[in-house]
C-alpha cells in the first residue's frame, strides 16, 4: 500500500506548474475568461503539445494511455491556475464519453483528432429540469429509417459553442427503470437543427451552453454502443469527470490558501501581522484541514475509478460531497481573511470563490453526493 | 498510488483477522464500547487482561524494536492490525498513554538501560503509565509548570502538584515534567522523569468529572525522590523531549482514534436503524440521512489523510500537515457524532444509565457527556489551531 505520488507524476506537476505560471498567469485567465471562447489556438496547440489532451487516450489512439490518478495531478494545476476554456468538456466530458461508449469507428475517427488538438468534443446531458438521474434524460431520439430524429433542449452544456461534436444523451425507450431506455449519440455540432446558444455565466472561467434539437437527423453510424444501453457508461464517464472535478478544486483550495497565508502574513493591522492574531490563524488551519482532506478523499476516489473497485461510486460521492463544501468554505474564507482587497474585481480572489461556486452545483452538490452516500452504504 | 497490499501485508492482515476471530472477548458488550474512545473505569480490569492477550499473541508495540519488546515492524502493519480492530470492533488499548507517548519517547531519548526496562512491560500491561504535564495554572501554556525537582545527593526531590491526569490513580509510573532549573528560561529549565506513582509522598485524588465518573485527577508531590537516573533525555532537556512525547501522541490519534470513530460510526448506524422518528424509521427522514452520510465521509476522509500521513512517515519524511490536522478533525468529528446519537434519541436523550427506558442502558449519554473532554485533552483545539497555523503554514506568533 501506497498513498503517494510517483516520480514522474511528480514531474509532471512540475511540469505543469511552471506551464501554467507561464502561460496562464491571472492576466491571461482575465483576457480569456471575457472573450466567448475561453481558450487561444495558440494556449490550445500548446496543451496538445504537451500531449494533456490526450493523457488519458489509450496509446493506440494517439493519447498517453494514462490514469485518473495522472489527470488529478493535472486537474489541480488546472484549478490551481483557473485555466479557463474547454480542456475540461473535451477531455473529460466529450473526449472520455466517447472512449466508455464509442463504437471502434466512432473511437478511430475521434479520439486521435481530440488528443491532437483538432478537435473539440462535449456531452449534452442535462436537461431544463436540472435532474441528475437517469429520469433527467427524456429528449427523445425517434427512429427512423437509417438513424433517429433527435428534438429537445439540453442545458449546462459545457463549451458546446467551441466543441465540434456533442456526445449526447437521449431517451430512445420507456424502460421498467429510468436508467433503461437511454441511448448515447456522437453528433457533429453542424448537424441541421441543432442550436447552441452560449449562457451568461457567474463563474466566466467556465462556459456553459443551451442546445436545441428541432428534427436533428442522424445516421446509425451515430448511434454509441447499444441502443437503449447508454446509462452505465455515462454513469461511468460521469464519476470519472467528478473525480476531474474535485482534483481542480482542490487545486485551487490550495491556491487560496496559499494567497492567504501570505497576505497573513505581510498585512499589519494595530502594528502586527494580521496571520498573529487567532481569530485569522485558527481560520487559516481550519482552512488548511479542508484542504488536505479533500486532497485525501480525491486521490483515493481516483484510484478507485483506476481500479475499478467496487467502492468506486461511493469514493467519487464522498469527494464530491466533501470537496463542494469544501472548496465553498476555504474560498469564501480566503475573501474574508482579505478583507476589502478580496472583494474586488482587480484581486484574483473571486475567480476561485466563483469556481467553487460553480464547481458545487457540478455534477452534484454535496447535498446530493451525501444522499447518495447513504443510498450506497445502504442506510 | 496503490491501496492493495502485497502478499506480505495480506498474509499479516489474515494473521490478525483469525487471531481476533478466535480471541475476541464473547462478553464485550456492545454497549461498552460505543463510547468509542476512553475506556470507563468499571472495565479497567477487563481490558488489562484483553491488552496482555494481545500482547502475547505479538500485536503489540508493532513498529517497537524487537530488543525492547517490540515487533519491529514499520507503520503500514500498525495501520493494517487498526483496520482489523476497527472491523472487528475488538476493545481499546487500555494502557495507551504508554504505548502512544511514553514508549516511543523513552525508545528516542532513553539510555540503553532504560530503553530495556520500560517498554517491554508498557506492552504488556503490567505497568500502567500516566501523563503529568498539565497543572492547575498551566494547561495550554505548559511551559509555565511550576512543579519543582531539586537535587539532593543522588536523589531529585520533587513537590508540587499535576491535574487532569488521566488513569493516574490506576498508574505506576508517570512521564513527569518538572522544573529543575528555576532561573533558566522557561523551556530550558524543564526535566523530563520517569517517575514511580508507588513512591512515598505520591497522593492521587480523583476528580469527578460532568459524566459522574472520575477517571483523571489530581496528583501531589510532597517530597518525592525520584533517582537521577530516572531523567530521560538528559537534564533540562524536558521541553524537547516532553514534545516529541505530543508529536507521538497526534500520530498515535490519527491512528487509533480513526479506528474508534469508525466503530463509533457502526454504532450510531446501528442505532439510526433501530429508532423510530415521526412514525417512520430514522433513516428515511432526509435530515437524518445528510446528516450520517457526512458522518459516514468525515471518517473515510479520516482514514485516508491519515493513510497520506502514514505513507510520507514510510517513505522517511517528517510527518506533515495531515498528522498535525488528525487531533482536531477527530475532535470535530467524535463531538458532531455523539451530538447525533442524542438527537437521533429525542426525548430518550434525557434517560440516563438505571432507568429501564434508556436506549442501550443510557451508554450514549456517558460517551456523548466524555465527548466534551475531546477538544480540551491532549491539546485543546485551540492549542493545535495556534500548531497548524504557526508550525505547517508559517503564521507570525501571536
Amino acid at each position: 500500500m501506497n498513498f503517494g505520488f510517483n516520480e514522474e507524476q511528480e514531474l509532471l506537476r512540475s511540469t505543469a506548474r511552471k506551464f501554467f505560471d507561464n502561460e496562464c498567469g491571472s492576466e491571461t485567465v482575465r483576457k480569456l475568461m471575457e472573450g466567448p471562447e475561453g481558450m487561444t489556438p495558440d494556449l490550445w496547440k500548446k496543451l496538445a503539445e504537451q500531449g494533456w489532451l490526450g493523457l488519458i487516450v489509450p496509446d493506440e489512439h494517439g493519447g498517453m494511455g494514462l490514469g485518473m490518478v495522472d489527470l488529478v495531478v493535472l486537474m489541480e494545476e488546472m484549478g490551481r491556475a483557473v485555466v479557463p476554456g474547454p480542456f475540461f468538456s473535451t477531455v473529460l466530458l466529450g473526449g472520455l464519453a466517447i472512449l466508455e461508449a464509442g463504437t471502434e469507428a466512432q473511437k478511430k475517427a475521434w479520439l486521435p483528432r481530440l488528443a491532437s488538438g483538432d478537435a473539440r468534443a462535449t456531452l449534452a446531458w442535462m436537461e431544463p429540469t436540472a435532474d441528475l438521474g437517469a429520469r433527467g434524460i427524456t429528449l427523445p431520439a425517434t427512429a427512423k429509417s437509417g438513424g433517429h430524429t433527435l428534438n429537445g433542449t439540453k442545458l449546462f452544456v459545457q463549451d458546446a459553442h467551441t466543441a465540434d461534436a456533442l456526445v449526447v444523451a437521449t431517451r430512445t425507450a420507456t424502460g421498467n427503470s429510468a436508467e433503461e431506455g437511454i441511448s448515447l449519440f456522437l453528433v457533429p455540432k453542424d448537424s441541421a437543427g441543432l442550436t447552441v446558444t452560449l449562457l451568461p455565466t457567474m463563474d466566466q472561467t467556465r462556459k456553459l451552453c443551451e442546445v436545441t434539437f428541432k428534427d436533428v437527423a442522424v445516421g446509425s453510424d451515430a448511434l454509441m454502443g447499444q441502443a437503449g444501453s447508454g446509462w452505465p457508461p455515462l454513469a461511468r464517464v460521469i464519476d470519472r469527470a467528478t473525480v476531474g472535478l474535485c482534483a481542480e478544486m482542490c487545486g485551487g483550495a490550495q491556491k487560496v490558501l496559499d494567497m492567504t497565508v501570505e497576505y497573513a502574513k505581510i498585512r499589519q493591522a494595530f502594528g502586527r501581522p494580521i496571520g498573529s492574531y487567532q481569530g485569522v490563524k485558527h481560520k487559516a488551519a481550519d482552512m488548511l484541514v479542508d484542504v488536505e482532506n479533500s486532497k485525501s478523499i480525491t486521490y483515493y476516489a481516483a484510484w478507485a475509478m483506476d481500479e475499478g473497485v467496487a467502492e468506486g461510486p461511493l469514493a467519487v460521492s464522498m469527494a464530491k460531497a466533501y470537496v463542494s463544501d469544501a472548496y465553498r468554505r476555504v474560498s469564501g474564507a480566503g475573501i474574508q481573511l482579505h478583507g476589502g482587497i478580496g472583494f474586488t474585481w482587480e484581486h484574483d480572489l473571486h475567480l476561485y470563490f466563483k469556481r467553487a461556486k460553480g464547481s458545487e452545483f457540478t455534477f452534484g452538490d454535496a447535498t446530493w453526493h451525501r444522499e447518495r452516500v447513504a443510498q450506497l452504504v445502504n442506510l | 498510488m496503490d491501496f492493495t497490499l502485497t502478499p506480505e501485508q495480506t498474509s499479516f492482515r489474515d494473521e490478525v483477522r483469525s487471531w481476533l476471530e478466535k480471541n475476541l472477548p464473547k462478553d464485550w458488550d456492545n454497549r461498552m464500547r460505543v463510547g468509542s474512545d476512553v475506556p470507563r473505569p468499571e472495565v479497567y480490569a477487563f481490558l488489562r487482561a484483553w491488552q496482555r492477550k494481545m500482547y502475547d499473541a505479538g500485536f503489540m508495540g508493532l513498529t517497537w524494536p524487537k530488543d525492547y519488546g517490540g515487533r519491529g515492524l514499520t507503520f503500514m502493519e500498525e495501520m493494517i492490525f487498526q483496520e482489523e480492530i476497527a472491523l472487528a470492533k475488538a476493545p481499546p488499548v487500555l494502557n495507551i498513554l504508554a504505548i502512544g507517548m511514553a514508549g516511543p519517547t523513552i525508545i528516542a531519548y532513553g539510555n540503553e538501560e532504560q530503553k530495556r526496562r520500560y517498554p517491554a512491560k508498557m506492552l504488556s500491561c503490567e505497568e500502567i503509565w500516566c501523563q503529568g504535564y498539565s497543572e492547575p495554572n498551566s494547561g495550554s501554556d505548559l511551559a509555565s509548570l511550576q512543579t519543582r525537582a531539586e537535587k539532593v545527593g543522588q536523589h531529585y526531590v520533587v513537590n508540587g502538584q499535576k491535574v487532569w491526569t488521566s488513569i493516574a490513580h490506576q498508574a505506576d509510573w508517570m512521564m513527569l515534567l518538572a522544573r529543575t532549573d528555576p532561573k533558566a528560561e522557561r523551556h530550558k529549565g524543564i526535566t523530563y522523569f520517569l517517575l514511580d506513582m508507588h513512591s512515598p509522598g505520591v497522593t492521587v485524588k480523583p476528580l469527578k468529572q460532568i459524566t459522574g465518573d472520575s477517571e483523571f485527577n489530581e496528583v501531589y508531590f510532597d517530597n518525592v525522590e525520584v533517582p537521577e537516573a530516572n531523567i530521560l533525555g538528559g537534564l533540562n532537556n524536558g521541553w524537547a523531549v516532553g514534545m516529541t512525547t505530543l508529536m507521538y501522541e497526534r500520530l498515535a490519534l490519527g491512528f487509533g482514534l480513526q479506528v474508534r470513530l469508525r466503530i463509533a460510526l457502526d454504532g450510531l448506524v446501528d442505532l439510526a436503524k433501530r429508532t423510530r422518528k415521526n412514525g417512520a424509521r430514522a433513516t428515511e427522514d432526509p435530515t437524518v440521512r445528510q446528516k450520517i452520510a457526512q458522518m459516514w465521509i468525515d471518517t473515510e476522509v479520516f482514514k485516508y489523510t491519515g493513510a497520506r500521513a502514514i505513507t510520507r512517515l514510510l517513505k522517511g519524511e517528517p510527518p506533515g500537515p495531515e498528522a498535525s490536522a488528525g487531533k482536531m478533525m477527530w475532535t470535530e468529528g467524535h463531538q458532531r457524532l455523539q451530538e447525533l446519537a442524542m438527537e437521533l434519541q429525542g426525548p430518550y436523550g434525557l434517560l440516563a444509565r438505571g432507568s429501564q427506558w434508556a436506549v442501550d442502558g443510557g451508554v450514549w449519554q456517558y460517551s456523548f457527556l466524555r465527548s466534551r473532554a475531546n477538544s480540551i485533552e491532549g491539546g485543546t483545539t485551540e492549542i493545535q489551531k495556534n500548531i497548524i497555523g504557526e508550525r505547517v503554514l508559517g503564521l507570525p506568533k501571536g
